[in-house]
């Protein structure tokens, strides 16, 4: 339950910031977002399940968790990384430098299509 | 041909790249990044003819027992697939060359890499691993879209990568929900599972991922906003590789985990037809000459993805032809309209004309690309409209046959428009005495007309590739074999 709330939470904040666009926000966002997602994979592994996955003549299925949707999160994390610092390359060069807005977009179309 | 070999399409690829990148040096990447599109086009047409009887290859990576393994898996739909999208990377390759696309050194070594995903995309048959082939191809295509360096190709550049990692994040949801329903994301473990509801559920979440990437109505708007904006020969190499991964994925995953007349039937005819309607009606609206081509991608998808649905075998059989067929047409028509606006520095129609009265060549090319699209005879073209609408009328689904019908009236008159704007009347610059007319080269013209010869080749003697297509079909209907090969190999 308690990941289910995280998830909620980390997914609701990730979307309404996402959407709020504009450099920083669109970056923290799906850096949310991608929490959320990753909380998920988790989940589905079972989070009652916390032992260490090394094979010994001691492990209990019933106890240990289940280290596949780990390396799934593993290999998320790096992927998700990886573009969304991309993606914070390319908000830099296509807006140009925002301190003095303190974050609002410059172009004013951006600022028209803002609620 | 061996199953244990099908990682090497993956990792050649992904080796050349690197050695592209170490020996830096513009003849030697040439030669390579001609080399491994061909290399890969001979080894995936002996992995046709190794399937050609239904049969599938297999190799569990690292020796693992199947179910367990991340499996490589080529059967003929796979196999097909690869020959394609290699032919289609050696045109589009010699294209860039000609437009000298390969000033930046990152030109070759990422086009590589992106290839090395698509392929591996195509091979893998676990969820993940598609996930993290689709990341492998898209990565590269970020930069690939940004090399241009000016302000509009890096804000739509921008666009791309946000749609793309809202629908990589969409997509790791699902398979977490899988994972957490199913137990497993080896797909030929999920076949069928589609009728347990949770993993149905989960498995849709997934599908919703793969129609961003392939451009599916209502998730298109992305594609025409950004296709136009790259530079010509990496909108080819993107238009015959990246969104076909998305319907590659939709066919290969709606076929083996939903059952036949699930509710899923129901929502791919309402989003196909939707697609092939918005599509068209977006061509005709359009005023770039990719412009127009990008929204004719949205409504070909939904004339490729609505014979998931109609008559079984007969409407798979379908989407396999017309998934090739379109690939080559559209890299084609990419290729030859890429060139025009290569050659005269825009691709606005308005400020576009006389182009047939420059160069017959790249005119012809087109013309021969357009109405295989518009699907006439005797072009591929022909046999992949005339199989959808066959499958429609098998299922007597009339709704589906009138809507292609109609639809394709709207590709010939959008198809007009450009030749009338972009080809006949009169090159509106001419007033301009000072203008250069810049010589063609034959190898900008040559990939586009090469592959406008292949689907007029395939469209003249259709019964190999209709034979191929119906056996692939058979197999996607009946995964018995594909699912038996991979959990017990």
């Amino acid at each position: 339950m308690t990941i289910a709330i995280a998830v909620a939470v980390l997914a609701a904040a990730g979307t309404w910031l996402v959407t709020r666009g504009g450099g920083t926000r669109l970056i923290l966002g799906f850096i949310l977002l991608a929490h959320a997602v990753n909380l998920i994979i988790i989940a589905a592994g079972g989070a009652f399940r916390r032992e260490a996955p090394i094979v010994s003549d001691t492990l209990d299925p019933a106890t240990t968790a289940d280290p596949l949707p780990q390396a799934f999160v593993l290999t998320a994390i790096v992927i998700t990384f990886g573009v969304t610092v991309y993606l914070l390359a390319l908000v830099a060069r296509t807006e140009s430098d925002s301190t003095t807005h303190l974050g609002e977009p410059d172009d004013p179309e951006a600022a028209v299509n803002r609620p | 041909m061996n199953g244990s070999l099908l990682p090497l399409f993956f990792a050649l690829p992904l080796l050349a790249a690197v050695a592209v990148l170490v020996v830096n040096n513009r003849n030697f990447s040439r030669t390579v990044a001609l080399l491994v599109p061909a290399g890969v086009a001979v080894a995936a047409t002996a992995a046709v003819a190794a399937t050609a009887d239904g049969g599938v290859l297999v190799t569990q990576v690292a020796g693992w027992p199947g179910g367990f393994a991340i499996p490589y898996v080529a059967d003929l739909f796979s196999s097909l697939m690869l020959v394609v999208s290699a032919v289609l990377v050696f045109a589009s390759m010699v294209f860039a060359f000609a437009t000298n696309q390969d000033e930046s050194r990152w030109f070759v070594p990422m086009a590589l890499i992106m290839t090395a995903g698509v392929y591996g995309a195509y091979l893998t048959a676990d969820l993940f691993n598609l996930f993290v082939m689709v990341e492998v191809a898209l990565l590269p295509s970020y930069v690939l879209f940004s090399l241009r360096g000016d302000r509009s190709s890096l804000r739509s550049a921008r666009l791309y990568l946000i749609v793309n990692l809202t629908a990589s994040t969409i997509f790791l949801a699902g398979l977490g929900a899988i994972y957490g329903s199913a137990g497993t994301v080896n797909l030929a473990g999920l076949a069928g599972a589609g009728a347990v509801p949770v993993i149905g559920f989960a498995m849709a979440v997934i599908l919703i991922a793969l129609a961003v990437k392939a451009a599916v109505v209502p998730a298109h708007n992305w594609l025409p906003a950004t296709y136009p904006y790259a530079s010509p020969a990496v909108t080819a190499l993107f238009s015959g590789l990246l969104t076909k991964i998305g319907v590659y994925a939709l066919v290969r995953s709606i076929t083996l985990v939903y059952e036949p007349g699930s509710t899923v039937t129901v929502v791919v005819i309402v989003v196909t037809l939707a697609s092939m309607v918005v599509g068209v009606l977006g061509a005709l609206g359009e005023g770039t000459v990719r412009g127009v081509l990008s929204f004719h991608m949205i409504s070909q998808v939904g004339y490729i993805l609505v014979g998931l649905v109609l008559a079984g075998a007969l409407g798979v059989a379908a989407v396999v032809f017309y998934l090739i067929h379109h690939t080559v047409v559209k890299t084609s028509l990419f290729l030859s309209g890429g060139a025009v606006e290569h050659q005269r520095g825009t691709g606005t129609i308005s400020r576009l004309g006389g182009v047939a009265n420059e160069h017959r060549w790249v005119t012809l090319a087109f013309f021969l690309a357009a109405i295989s699209l518009t699907g006439l005879p005797p072009f591929s073209g022909f046999w992949a409209k005339l199989g959808v609408l066959q499958a429609a009328i098998g299922s007597a689904n009339y709704l589906v046959f009138a809507v292609a019908l109609v639809v394709s009236v709207g590709t010939l008159m959008s198809m007009l428009k450009l030749g009338t704007g972009v080809f006949w009347g009169r090159d509106p610059n001419t007033a301009e005495p000072d203008a250069p007319a810049t010589p063609w080269r034959a190898s900008i013209v040559l990939p586009g007309m090469a592959l406008a010869l292949v689907s007029l080749a395939i469209g003249l003697y259709p019964e190999p590739l209709l034979e191929l297509a119906g056996t692939a079909g058979d197999s996607l209907t009946d995964p018995s074999t594909y699912v038996e090969q991979v959990l017990t190999r």
